[in-house]
């Protein structure tokens, strides 16, 4: 019954986001203050039926009620009790639900923090919100109903993907979802001024926190995500371009985009138009993952396509989302112009360029990622791109924003006077060249050429993100948070330079069959295998091999990969067995059997690699560090068309 | 098929899960014997790296551990054993297995708008971004907004 | 301001892309890939007959006639199912079937045949799976129907239902002009 009632919960939820649209959206339209309340309230019963319909569902999970279809597809009464919640999301109906579910925290967010927000802007978000919302749940109910019975109940359930039975997998979604649905707040913030009709760009300032907010949690998402593959699909892969990880990629590189115009818009009210079109941009890209993951036009997710009717909603509501806002955008846009003018060597320019090339990466990215299908419809042919394509073309568009960004945050707003920072421009490049080559050249030696470019850029990134932070502590000049912020950001995006350029030019990579006792040698580390024995689990069996690492005489890792076999999908499973380092990762991992005590093995070295997660993390920090910024706290009051922000803490010092 | 069957589900699975990451459940070892010339080794290497195992569709040869896929590695090997180039060996593949095998698309006319995207839609971000800037280094640059 | 309109035109035409590729998601779900080999001469090999391995047979032998070359093995799940249809091609009598054993124990598929019935006119053992690659073979079972001049003409991905038989291949072995060409 509970089940049915979660059920009914989700209609009325259905129901309330309807509610919440119109009222929201026709409210402001018409000036009518009771109706935009209403919008406000709907926000509120909204959350408390999903909730509710949720927690029943989640009860169906720890209960072991497997005669929900859902439950006895995805659980088993031998899974432990964090993996049964976490299994919620294990797959498309469940993941679906919590993509409703943080887009209901979201919108509550959004409503109990705009408070301060006109409402009539207040209440169009909230309508824009209520449409995104009302179009996912009646995909939930029409198309992929999680609440499903199952008649006759199962005895058991077909247990969890033994993958995804993970600590960092299970808490993963939940992070990546929220960067992913954070951008339709950005974007309900964008439609808001647009359906408003707004010329000035106090927009800006009120969509900016929220923006940076959900690209944090989507870099935090990618991150993890890429560190799960590394460490549980046991092939040493961090990244692989495939069509799935590039649906979150995209987003991410067009939020970066966003983050940066967002600043020059809300500071200067440039780029307004431009801006504008990003938003909406970088939500559409988050909408076309959703369709590109779950309608099955990509081989990478084959599995989705058994019912078409997903990918055909799908697309209808992006068309109607997209299509709306993009329509929206060619009726608003043209009265968004300005004639404000900056410099060519100015702060402005150099975001203008930071915008244009994370475009192109974006672009890149997206072509390569439909590229099957673009052929496809041109009659081209079959035609495939893996990591062989997106590896250089990537590096078309980012080898120039990231040699740019070190002279970029130097570049003062509105008039070039780099002149001035010249001297730590040139005194941190100098730095830079020395350390980065001899790390590449004394430490770790290599041939290719972009590997000394890829030291000195990140390098030179963190040195000059530093420099300026560091010279105005020591005048005792206290820095806003804005400006830690960007720095500690930047300097994430140079570690994350350092940790790619070195693990992707230093890597060794080996497969090799070694008897009990044998021992290789990869990159000075020596590798010993001593054997396996068996292993027991609550809801697996397996091997657990034993290789021994030592560099010189000094034991660094003791290895332990293992090769399960779980119980009831009968799948088998290799688990690598990584010896961290902060500049290096060790790993082993177990192949076959080969007879007689005899095993193929894969030993690989990966230097630097944490260095990309790690960058990933700092980026994000930075991100969330500059939400302390004063400016937020003193938000100006909405007011006339053309009142412009007044002081700018976050940039005015550099 | 079976146990191609229960790969796809997985993945499905995980697809569903994550929307990000999963590229190989169970990762290969890769049995085939290596060359002790260095140079037909990294040859060896690239190419296993750059050809899609037909039958899971999302990982390279190397990293598949489905029969087939180690069928195609031996392949390989005999190939370069037997003097062939790395075109040569790709375009055994691509008589086999079309283009869809190769992971890196060929240079070919027909992909030209592939290829060439990357360093044309640079231009074209570049001709913008210099006609913007130019327009608005002639504009006023209003000292007012910023305290 | 028709620049402004330009977002809305690049989003129809990713709409027509995606619509395309809708259309193609179950051909890719199952991983179908046009076969390069169509309409290009079948492979050419040598392979021992499965029950008498002294005995060989050559792909010349398919000249001058009509054949369907189909790649099973006794690990694939799928040619159980399919088995059945072969049986059926094999009565209707419009084309003899080459059966490929691919990869397989010898002992485990002569057991297979003699219990499942036999549908070839020869079956051939490619224990090393060389021919099955040259045939590009990567989702067993798989068929291919090769004309009298040893032309490639049609493919099934899979097993071969009554249904494919019918649509795809039939019409082949009944429109002799399209034989020639």
């Amino acid at each position: 019954m509970l089940v049915e009632l979660g059920h009914f919960a989700m209609i009325l939820a259905l129901a309330l986001s309807a509610a919440q649209a119109f009222f929201g959206l026709t409210g402001a339209a018409l000036k009518r203050e009771r109706w935009m309340s209403v919008a406000t309230s709907a926000v509120t019963g909204q959350f408390l039926f999903l909730a509710l319909g949720t927690a029943t569902l989640v009860h169906a999970f720890v209960v072991n009620d497997f005669s929900v279809k859902y439950v006895a597809n995805h659980s088993n009464s031998a899974l432990p009790l964090f993996y049964r919640v976490a299994a919620l999301w294990g797959a498309h109906e469940g993941s679906l639900l919590l993509w409703i579910c943080v887009l209901g925290v979201w919108s509550i967010a959004v409503a109990w923090r705009g408070a301060k927000l006109p409402p009539d802007y207040l209440a169009r978000v909230l309508g824009v919100l209520g449409v995104v919302s009302f179009g996912f749940l009646l995909f939930l109910l029409t198309t992929s109903n999680p609440f499903e019975r199952l008649l006759p109940a199962a005895i058991d359930g077909a247990d969890l993907n033994p993958q995804l039975q993970d600590f960092a997998m299970a808490i993963h979604p939940p992070i990546l979802y929220a960067g992913y649905v954070g951008m339709s707040v950005s974007f309900a913030f964008a439609c808001a001024a647009m359906l408003e009709g707004r010329r000035d760009h106090l927009w800006a300032h009120w969509q900016r926190p929220w923006t940076v907010m959900a690209w944090a949690f989507l870099s935090c998402g990618i991150a993890l995500g890429s560190w799960w593959a590394y460490y549980v699909l046991g092939w040493g892969g961090w990244w692989a371009w495939d069509p799935v990880e590039n649906a979150s990629f995209m987003p991410w590189l067009a939020g970066t985009a966003l983050i940066h115009s967002l600043i020059v818009t809300d500071k200067r009210g440039l780029f307004k138009s431009w801006t504008l079109l990003l938003s909406v941009a970088v939500f559409s890209l988050s909408l076309l993952g959703t369709f590109l993951v779950r309608s099955g036009v990509l081989n990478s997710v084959h599995s989705f396509a058994a019912d078409p009717a997903r990918g055909i909603f799908i697309l209808s509501f992006l068309v109607l989302m997209i299509g709306g806002a993009l329509a929206l955008y060619a009726w608003r846009a043209p009265s968004l112009g300005s004639d404000v003018g900056f410099e060519m060597v100015s702060r402005e320019s150099f975001i203008l360029f930071n915008n244009i090339l994370l475009a192109v990466a974006t672009a890149v990215v997206f072509g390569g990622t439909l590229a099957p299908m673009i052929a496809d419809t041109l009659g081209l042919g079959t035609l495939s791109v893996g990591p062989p394509y997106f590896n250089p073309s990537f590096l078309v568009p980012t080898l120039p924003l990231v040699a740019l960004l070190s002279v970029g945050i130097h570049a003062r707003w509105r008039r070039g006077q780099l002149s001035l920072s010249k001297q730590r421009l040139l005194g941190t490049l100098a730095i830079a060249l020395v350390v980065g080559l001899g790390i590449v050249y004394g430490i770790y030696g290599s041939t290719r050429l972009m590997t000394p470019i890829g030291a000195v850029l990140g390098i030179w990134i963190i040195l000059s993100s530093l420099v300026d932070p560091l010279l105005q502590l020591r005048k005792r000049i206290a820095l806003p948070a804005g400006v830690l912020g960007m720095t500690v950001a930047h300097i994430g995006v140079g570690i994350f330079v350092l940790g790619i350029t070195f693990v992707e030019s230093s890597t060794i990579e080996r497969d090799i069959a070694l008897a009990q006792g044998q021992s290789h040698t990869i990159g000075g580390y020596e590798f010993r295998f001593l054997g396996v024995e068996n292993m027991e689990g609550p809801n697996f069996d397996g091997v657990r091999g034993h290789v021994i690492v030592s560099q010189g005489s000094k034991v660094v890792a003791d290895l332990h990969p293992d090769k399960r076999r779980y119980f009831v999908q009968g799948t088998v499973t290799t688990k690598a067995a990584i010896g961290a380092q902060w500049n290096r990762d060790l790993l082993a991992a177990l192949g076959e059997d080969l007879g007689s005590n005899s095993w193929s093995l894969r030993l690989q070295y990966r230097p630097m690699i944490r260095f990309v997660w790690l960058g990933a993390a700092i980026m994000a920090l930075g991100g969330v560090m500059t939400l302390f910024d004063r400016r937020y706290r003193t938000a100006p009051v909405a007011a006339t068309a053309n009142t412009q922000t007044t002081g700018d803490p976050v940039q005015a010092s550099t | 098929m079976s146990a191609a069957r229960i790969r796809q589900r997985l993945l499905a699975a995980v697809f569903a899960f994550t929307m990000l990451g999963a590229v190989a459940l169970a990762f290969a070892v890769d049995n085939t014997p290596q060359f002790a010339d260095p140079v037909l080794q990294a040859r060896y290497y690239g190419l296993t790296h750059e050809l899609r195992c037909m039958q899971c569709q999302s990982e390279a040869l190397a990293d598949s551990n489905v029969g087939l896929a180690a069928d195609l590695r031996m392949e390989v090997h005999k190939l370069i054993e037997s003097g062939k180039s790395d075109v040569e060996i790709r375009d055994f593949m691509v008589a086999r297995y079309s283009e869809f095998i190769l992971l890196r698309p060929r240079m070919s006319l027909r992909n030209l708008w592939l290829w060439a995207a990357p360093g044309l839609l640079l231009i074209a971000g570049i001709v913008v971004a210099l006609r913007v800037l130019r327009r608005r280094a002639q504009l006023p640059i209003s000292d007012d907004e910023v305290s | 301001m028709k620049r402004f309109l330009l977002p809305l035109g690049g989003f129809a035409l990713l709409v027509v892309v995606l619509l395309v590729g809708l259309r193609h998601a179950p051909e890719r779900e199952a991983k179908f890939v046009k076969s390069p080999l169509l309409g290009k001469p079948a492979p050419q090999f040598t392979l021992p007959q499965l029950v008498d391995p002294a005995q060989t047979f050559d792909s010349s032998s398919l000249r001058g006639g009509w054949h369907l070359v189909n790649i099973w093995a006794t690990w694939c799940v799928t040619c159980r199912e399919e088995h059945e249809v072969l049986l059926q091609i094999k009565q209707e009598g419009r084309v003899p079937i080459v059966g490929l054993d691919w990869k397989d124990e010898d002992a485990a598929a002569i057991s297979w045949l003699s219990q499942l019935g036999n549908p070839y006119q020869v079956v051939l053992a490619d224990r090393k799976g060389d021919v099955a690659i040259d045939f590009g073979v990567y989702l067993a079972p798989e068929s291919f129907l090769i004309d009298p001049q040893g032309i490639v003409v049609e493919k099934q991905y899979g097993a071969m239902t009554v249904e494919d038989w019918r649509s795809k291949f039939l019409p082949h072995l009944t429109a002799p002009a399209k034989a020639g060409a």
